[in-house]
């Protein structure tokens, strides 16, 4: 049935709509107004188009603050599983919490985050699962600027001879370099929680170059 | 498809606040890690973990780098309070911006004037790159009521002492612990700031043996032994009563404590400030003092005080710095004990006390930091080093030219072992290392940017493998060759043993007299600093980036001549001399006829380094870049003399390495 309609022309539900709406409002110029989300996923594997969202944990941050009753912490319901993955991230299939379904916490999700900036360690990884998970309920991709803390730190690092850059830094590396305690590393949350301090050591590290400005920052 | 949207209707307002609803059922990571936190501090540690939680989901987590301001001095009241989670607050008052208080982990700060409602009366700023948990007054103020423990908490805290009311707001936290040379970073107010002493009293009944006293006053580093009888205090032994009275032989080892003590204590209230504690000290001519709940010895004994203590606080004397740092078991009292070193420099600086003496005995203490830091690794590994090995400083820790806290250079060397024990060895001394380099993080010293610390494996080598890489700079100086070495060669033994770093020494000079052309290159790299002034003779400042305008008196000034001394001194093969005003009198020395060129370096070097680290004391950062409107026409004119001198030096390099032939 929906074939036969040109593309604009789909209906979307209304959660994705408010979220679309979202978007008219322009973000601001001003860095400390901006609200950055701070995002981690757990997957049951790597794999982008077998694999699932177990959780999603998420934090909000405006102004060099996180709002600790501002976070976002779902568990999903999911019937495909590895249980190599298991040992990672710890949550069972048949784990007590309670879960709900990808399409609530898609929906939850969008609400939650809005038009704020989305900011992930190897960003290109959750974005790319959230928005598999969103083709499969038949939506469009999320509209939000993404900004990468594995490649944002790498651009803070000095530009010496001496120093041999990497293409990849772990979050572990990057928790450790800015001292970061690694309690709850591997739950959705935690891992945002490391994420956003490193987030924050980052920016004021790109704050004080001369090139920074907003606009670029978030190109 | 209308089905779908009905059921999304309905279900929306539920989506709307779905934060509510989730920390509601689920525990927030985030908020009990904030009450994980808060539970170790009063008064939060009076709370019911549930309420602790409950609260801890309204704190909001607060990122402020270095200086930024939490809060000014006359500013309405924010909604909410602080406490330190990590790094540390300074709270300074107009209109001479004295250092009023010094907040630490776990500290409270800016609370009163949102109870009384009144505007804040200091300012406040992160001292260090800082995390707050700001928690709002409207969440906090009915646990204040729940609980009587924190409303006598605040009561104490806000009634006794008005000038003063942030010190004294923790003066809880200070019973609890042990602190040392905590806040007092500014002597005029000692006069209101009550002690620390060792809550952890060490006593023993009347009965205890002199031997079982003595093992026990030397476990546990102690000068003096309170005996006490039913937790009241009737006497004390001190090293001087054993000595005195044991030593000599009027009483065997195996006599009871009551016959040699000295009785009765002389006792103190615990609320004494220092001035008082130091007065009563003088007065009886003792150096502990006992004190007790109410200041009579009909009341507990609470702890003791001794003349150490009071040094400690006062952080005007390096040997008990030295101590104290020794005596460190743990990481973050090395960082309070540099503080008090901090405390010490300024006031050398200030009194003008010659900089050799000052940069030997805070370099002295920052080694003496740097090797507890070891120390307390070596501890923590548990598993002895399978080989032996040797630490070294490198950069300006290794010239010893650091007055001031600035990025961590070290590399290590450890003894040759057979191949096959080549990998296990290394990942022992890499796993070392890190907890080192973490451990020098803790107590001020940044990481290496460029990454140059013994934790990177390419720093960490065995003694063959550093003299291949040695030989290997010194065969194909290539730029990065020459800066390499030019910061490598100045190591400085920190810890471990020096043979295996005066064979890298041995090795540096043979190769350096096989391969003379090296020098060319390393005087090459002496002469590409930037030069301090331009054909006006104006100084020249910075173009662009964050210090826009300031002059880089490490670049410009500081740099040629740290170059050229370490170029020279190498050439004439000169040994275990590192420091660069001290490599320049050597040189004088050795060549008379340059005698005077080379004292003027070496004063000059001097003179910079005193510059750079008043400025970098006055702004609490490395003092690198100076603000040239802040100088005095005559500190102008003091500066701009180095700069001749430093030109001079670099005429001499470019004839004596035949550069102008290049």
């Amino acid at each position: 049935m929906r074939g036969i309609f040109k593309k604009k022309k789909i209906n979307y539900p209304v959660f994705w709509t408010d979220y679309e709406a979202s978007f008219k409002e322009p973000l601001p110029d001003n860095l400390n107004e901006l609200r950055f989300v701070v995002l981690d996923t757990e997957t049951t594997g790597l794999n982008i188009k077998e694999d699932r969202i177990l959780s999603i944990g998420a934090l909000s941050l405006r102004g060099n603050t996180i709002a600790v009753n501002q976070i976002f912490e779902v568990y999903l319901y999911q019937h495909f599983y590895h249980a190599e993955n298991v040992a990672i991230h710890g949550i069972l299939r048949e784990e007590t919490n309670d879960r709900i379904t990808e399409l609530e916490a898609l929906m939850q999700f969008l609400s939650f985050i809005g038009n704020s900036v989305l900011v992930a360690h190897h960003a290109g990884f959750d974005r790319t699962m959230l928005n598999e998970a969103l083709k499969r309920h038949g939506m469009p991709k999320l509209k939000n600027k993404v900004l990468d803390t594995s490649i944002l730190y790498r651009e803070t690092l000095i530009a010496s001879p001496l120093l041999q850059k990497r293409d990849h830094y772990s979050l572990d590396e990057l928790a450790d370099k800015f001292d970061i305690s690694k309690k709850d590393r591997h739950t959705a949350l935690g891992d945002a929680y490391i994420t956003a301090i490193a987030f924050l050591k980052i920016l004021e590290k790109l704050k004080s170059r001369r090139k920074f400005s907003v606009k670029r920052f978030l190109r | 498809m209308k089905c779908i949207r009905l059921l999304l209707a309905c279900a929306f307002p539920v989506y709307r606040l779905p934060l509510t609803a989730n920390t509601a059922v689920m525990k927030n990571t985030i908020s009990s890690r904030v009450a994980d936190f808060l539970k170790n501090y009063p008064p939060f540690n009076e709370m019911k973990f549930e309420d602790l939680e409950r609260l801890s989901e309204e704190v909001s987590i607060l990122y402020k780098i270095k200086e930024s301001v939490i809060f000014e001095q006359g500013e309405a009241p924010h909604s909410h309070f602080y406490v330190v989670h990590k790094g540390a607050a300074v709270l300074r008052k107009k209109p001479d911006n004295d250092i009023v208080d010094l907040c630490d982990e776990g500290d409270i700060f800016g609370l009163r004037p949102l109870i009384a409602n009144e505007n804040y009366e200091m300012e406040a700023r992160a001292y260090e790159e800082s995390i707050f948990y700001t928690i709002p007054i409207t969440t906090f103020r009915p646990y204040t009521q729940k609980y009587s423990e924190i409303g006598n908490f605040l009561i104490e805290s806000f009634a006794s002492n008005m000038r003063n009311p942030y010190a004294r707001s923790h003066k809880d936290k200070l019973l609890a612990h042990t602190s040392i040379g905590n806040s007092n970073t500014n002597s005029g107010l000692l006069d209101l700031q009550s002690v620390h002493y060792s809550k952890k009293l060490i006593a023993c009944g009347e009965n205890s043996s002199i031997k079982t006293i003595a093992a026990t006053m030397t476990e546990k580093k102690v000068g003096a032994m309170l005996i006490v009888k039913g937790k009241l205090p009737i006497g004390i032994i001190t090293d001087k009563d054993i000595r005195n009275k044991v030593a000599t032989g009027q009483f065997p080892i195996t006599a009871k404590a009551k016959e040699i003590m000295s009785a009765p204590v002389i006792t103190y209230p615990v609320k004494m400030t220092i001035t008082q504690a130091q007065m009563a000290m003088m007065k009886s001519g003792i150096s502990h003092l006992c004190l007790t709940e109410d200041g009579t010895d009909n009341t507990k004994a609470l702890g003791i005080l001794s003349k150490h203590d009071i040094m400690l606080e006062l952080g005007n004397n390096p040997g008990v710095l030295m101590k104290a740092i020794k005596r460190a078991g743990k990481f973050k009292k090395i960082k309070t004990i540099r503080r008090s070193v901090q405390n010490l420099l300024k006031g050398y600086l200030d009194q003008n006390i010659p900089l050799t003496l000052t940069s030997k005995i805070i370099a002295e203490l920052n080694d003496a930091c740097v090797k507890q830091v070891i120390a307390i690794a070596l501890k923590k590994i548990k598993k002895e080093p399978p080989v032996k090995f040797t630490w070294m400083a490198l950069g300006s820790q290794g010239r010893s030219e650091q007055l001031l806290h600035t990025d961590q250079d070290n590399a290590l060397i450890f003894e040759d072992v057979p191949k096959h024990q080549q990998e296990k060895v290394k990942t022992y001394f890499l796993e070392l290392s890190k907890m080192v380099t973490k451990g020098l993080m803790h107590i001020g010293y940044a990481y290496c940017p460029a990454d140059m610390m013994a934790s990177n494996p390419e720093w960490c080598l065995s003694l063959s493998e550093w003299k291949n890489r040695i030989s290997h700079w010194i065969t194909n100086p290539g730029p990065d060759e020459v800066l390499l070495s030019s910061i490598f060669f100045d190591y400085n033994l920190v810890y471990g043993t020096p043979k295996l770093l005066n064979e890298l020494t041995g090795h540096i000079f043979t190769m350096t007299e096989k391969y003379p052309i090296f020098f060319m290159h390393l005087a090459q790299g002496a002469l590409q600093n930037p030069s301090p002034t331009g054909f006006f003779r104006q100084f020249l400042v910075e173009e662009d980036g964050a210090h826009k305008d300031f002059f880089d008196v490490k670049r410009r000034a500081l740099m040629p001549l740290i170059d050229a001394g370490r170029l020279l001194a190498l050439s004439h093969q000169i040994k275990a001399i590192n420091n660069t005003s001290e490599r320049f009198e050597k040189l004088a020395e050795l060549e008379p006829n340059n005698g005077e060129l080379f004292m003027a370096c070496s004063y000059a070097t001097k003179a910079l380094l005193k510059f750079r680290t008043k400025q970098g004391l006055l702004h609490n950062d490395s003092g690198r870049f100076i603000a040239l409107d802040s100088l005095s026409k005559e500190e102008k004119i003091k500066l701009k003399r180095t700069f001749k001198t430093i030109k001079e030096l670099q005429e001499l390099i470019k004839i004596r390495f035949k550069l102008s032939n290049l």
